[in-house]
């Protein structure tokens, strides 16, 4: 590779050609504020607050997507460039909604840290607001157009990270808007509900329902019984929130803080997730030995569950009948739970944290009412929570640790790294290896299928046979995988998709990050957590054995079936 | 032609002959680059304007997110999303027209046909639109109505002129 030599702000600076003035500056130090790049999306060099000055040029450039020449001199703060700078923010701010004070970007805002970054103390031109409605039409995700600085990430990371294309530019000049086509509402086009479009989003336009007012109220009702599970890669991020390093795990603090907030029973996924593997893990067994339906596709991300369903409808035999463990959950603790704790099922109200978005729209569905009634009342993602927390005066911190409640609150190690790409897959070869090969496995890490590329395969040799997984993270990256297979390149016997780069520590629902390693720092959190665990394979867990041989039968037999199994449709696009 | 057939929305593409041709010409274009801009245009020759269902369609038969069939629709002022009247209306409002008062004229067109900029009036006759310079600023302001071009307007003369179109 050849390498450039240039200065910026009177350093010399050395990096391989084709790197842009942005990343060059980067590696020295100099911060250039930047709206609509994103490391991670293709470039757009729309928006122009990233402009700098190039000795011998005549106007400004855009430093995201120009490219570094020999001997080019670069100043990222000169006269010029400030006045740019100020200008694009000062215009941006004069078609803004100002309503910081009651904004759910408030703190959070990448236009509120450009004003401040840049001084910005009065705005010199009067610019028209807009008026436009909500988009509330879905579950999982809330628009508000008049919020939109038009940076097109959302537009970018739908079409490029989830291959959806839900929403696109549309108009032109003063009238562009970000919306969906006819403005439909999310709800009527391919949206899948993912919230990777709020994660990128740099101000409040972008936003998930906000069902915590629902979560309060049954909280404050003394008759209602609020039961909570907590997804396993809420335990890895949640402390970001409250200033903890990114990658801490806070599973006993999280637990205290739902104790006071008010929760009556504080359970885990995970012990749905090693009730999942249990009943995917035999639907797996059964599907190999009858040669039927293969591969078999994991079925526990709903923003996956609805892809499929638009974009691959002759794929759903594929997926596994299994629910995904929230939704386990929730059947079980209107039926075994509500049992076992002698409440009267029409009591309880049953709430789920979750790292995602989509979860709200999957709790939803018609379809997930097996105990008679809404098997899950409510979805709160990560943020979600720590606004309650907040608002609840808890100083999180410094909590002290507190432990899940029984039954429903023990799990394993298998159950915990569901949370990250690969890790139902390494949880299902954990029970499914031992339960073929009839002995105890030799090592319980299955490293070849851990890691971050978008799709990934091995092979993994089980009772005598090679067994085919890949795993695919990200809808852009299933799409690829899927394709491959619809085209015979590849054959598989198990594929576990989940629909956000990274799983679910990559989630819409968690904290938003700028660090680039955000999503490795959880997963080694969880990780972690594994190593910790007694317990680390499914079908070693106490409480679902009991569950089993007390309430359910058999793994896949009628009563699990009825329960925590479900159907899956063809949906239109449009 | 897997991905065409029908999704169960509620088009008319079943019975209307014009669906035909345009997969005709869908199948034409489709592995041609721009093909998008160059279907719509042959779509809006054969419907007159580009309705939901014929973008749905375009987008379908293209293997293209709806998205960004509807950005393209929207971004250039040739494509038009609504049925568009017998007579079109321009307004120019060009620097010389509006000094010259089109601003008037166009709130004597909308307050004539019971109709805002961009629409089109209930019998189906007029589509009014506004348009940057035509050129003719010795004659401000100036319309045209389909080819006829009328200048120094004054807003009386409106309805008159309106009325020479069945
Ligand atoms: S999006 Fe940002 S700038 Fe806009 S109102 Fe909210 S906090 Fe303020
Ligand atoms: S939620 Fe996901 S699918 Fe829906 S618009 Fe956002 S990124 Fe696209
Ligand atoms: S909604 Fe957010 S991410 Fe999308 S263009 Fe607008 S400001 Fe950018
Ligand atoms: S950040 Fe470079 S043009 Fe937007």
């Amino acid at each position: 590779m050849e390498r450039i030599k240039l200065t910026i702000d009177g350093n010399p600076v050395e990096v391989e050609a084709g790197t842009t003035i942005l990343e060059a500056a980067q590696k020295i130090g100099v911060h250039i504020p930047t709206l609509c790049y994103h490391p991670e999306l293709r470039l757009e060099g729309a928006c122009r607050i990233c402009v700098v000055e190039v000795e011998g040029m005549r106007n400004l450039v855009a430093s995201c997507v120009y490219p570094v020449a020999n001997n080019m001199v670069v100043k990222t703060n000169s006269e010029a460039v400030r006045r740019a700078r100020r200008t694009i923010v000062e215009l941006l701010i004069a078609n803004h909604p100002q309503d910081c004070l009651v904004c759910s970007r408030h703190g959070e805002c990448e236009l509120q840290d450009l004003s401040r970054q840049l001084g910005i103390r009065k705005v010199r031109f009067s610019g028209e607001k807009r008026d436009l409605a909500l988009d509330e039409s879905s579950y999982s995700v809330v628009r508000d157009p008049n919020k939109c600085i038009l940076c097109g990430r959302c537009v970018r990371v739908c079409a490029e990270t989830q291959s959806v294309s839900a929403i696109g530019m549309a108009n032109r000049g003063s009238d562009s808007i970000v919306t969906t086509p006819f403005n439909l509402g999310l709800a009527e086009g391919p949206c899948v509900g993912c919230g990777q479009c709020i994660n990128v989003c740099p101000v409040a336009a972008l936003r998930e329902k906000d069902d915590t007012e629902r979560v309060w109220e049954a909280l404050q009702d003394s008759k209602t019984h609020v039961v909570v599970q907590v997804a396993p890669a809420v335990r890895a991020a949640l402390g970001e929130e409250f200033g903890l390093r990114a990658g801490s795990l806070v599973t006993g603090k999280l637990v205290t803080a739902l104790r006071k907030l008010g929760f009556d029973q504080v359970f885990d996924t995970q012990f749905a997730a090693d009730l999942t593997i249990m009943e995917e893990g035999h639907e797996f067994i059964s599907r190999l030995q009858k040669r039927e339906n293969l591969p078999l596709i994991t079925s526990c991300s709903p923003g996956w569950v609805s892809y499929c369903e638009r974009f691959y409808p002759d794929m759903l035999p594929h997926v596994s009948t299994c629910k995904s463990p929230q939704q386990m959950f929730g059947a079980l603790a209107k039926t075994y739970y509500a049992q076992k704790a002698g409440i009267n099922p029409a009591h309880i109200f049953s709430v789920s944290i979750m790292p995602c978005t989509a979860k709200k729209t999957e709790a939803a569905r018609a379809e997930m009412q097996a105990s008679g009634y809404r098997d899950v009342d409510a979805v709160i993602t990560t943020r979600e929570l720590a606004n309650m927390i907040r608002e609840a005066g808890i100083d999180f911190a410094n909590l002290s640790e507190g432990e899940f409640d029984l039954p429903m609150g023990m799990s394993t190690g298998a159950g915990t790294i569901f949370g990250i790409t690969g890790g139902v897959m390494e949880a299902a070869l954990r029970t499914v290896a031992e339960m073929l090969d009839g002995q105890e496995l030799p090592e319980v890490e299955f490293q070849q299928v851990r890691g971050f590329a978008g799709v990934r395969e091995a092979t993994v040799r089980i009772a005598g046979q090679d067994v085919r997984v890949a795993i695919a993270n990200g809808l852009a990256q299933a799409n690829r995988l899927l394709e491959r297979i619809k085209a015979g390149e590849a054959e598989y016997h198990f594929i576990e998709i989940m629909g956000c780069p990274g799983g679910c520590i990559g989630g819409g629902g968690q904290p938003l990050s700028k660090d680039p390693d955000i999503r490795m720092k959880r997963a080694t959190a969880l990780y972690r957590q594994d190593m910790l665990k007694k317990v680390r394979k499914s079908h070693e867990n106490p409480a679902v054995q009991e569950l089993y041989r007390s309430f359910l039968g058999e793994p896949n037999g009628e009563k699990a079936h009825q329960l925590l199994h479900t159907h899956y449709h063809a949906r239109s696009r449009y | 032609m897997e991905d065409r057939k029908c999704t169960g929305c509620n088009c008319q593409q079943g019975q209307d002959p014009r669906f035909e041709e345009l997969a005709k010409v869908i199948e034409e274009y489709r592995d041609m680059e721009g093909a998008l801009i160059m279907v719509l245009h042959k779509a809006q020759d054969i419907f007159g304007y580009l309705p939901e269902d014929v973008q749905k369609f375009v987008a379908q038969g293209l293997n293209l997110p709806l998205s960004e069939v509807y950005g393209v629709t929207t971004f250039y002022s040739y494509f038009s999303l609504k049925p568009r009247g017998k007579y079109r209306i321009a307004v120019c409002l060009g620097t010389a027209c509006y000094v010259r008062g089109a601003a008037e004229i166009v709130s004597a067109i909308e307050k004539h046909l019971n109709i805002k900029v961009n629409d089109t009036s209930s019998d189906g006759r007029f589509t009014l639109e506004v348009s940057r310079c035509i050129g003719a600023c010795g004659l401000a302001p100036v319309m045209t109505v389909n080819e006829d071009v009328y200048g120094r307007l004054t807003p009386d003369k409106i309805p008159e002129i309106l009325n020479r179109y069945e």
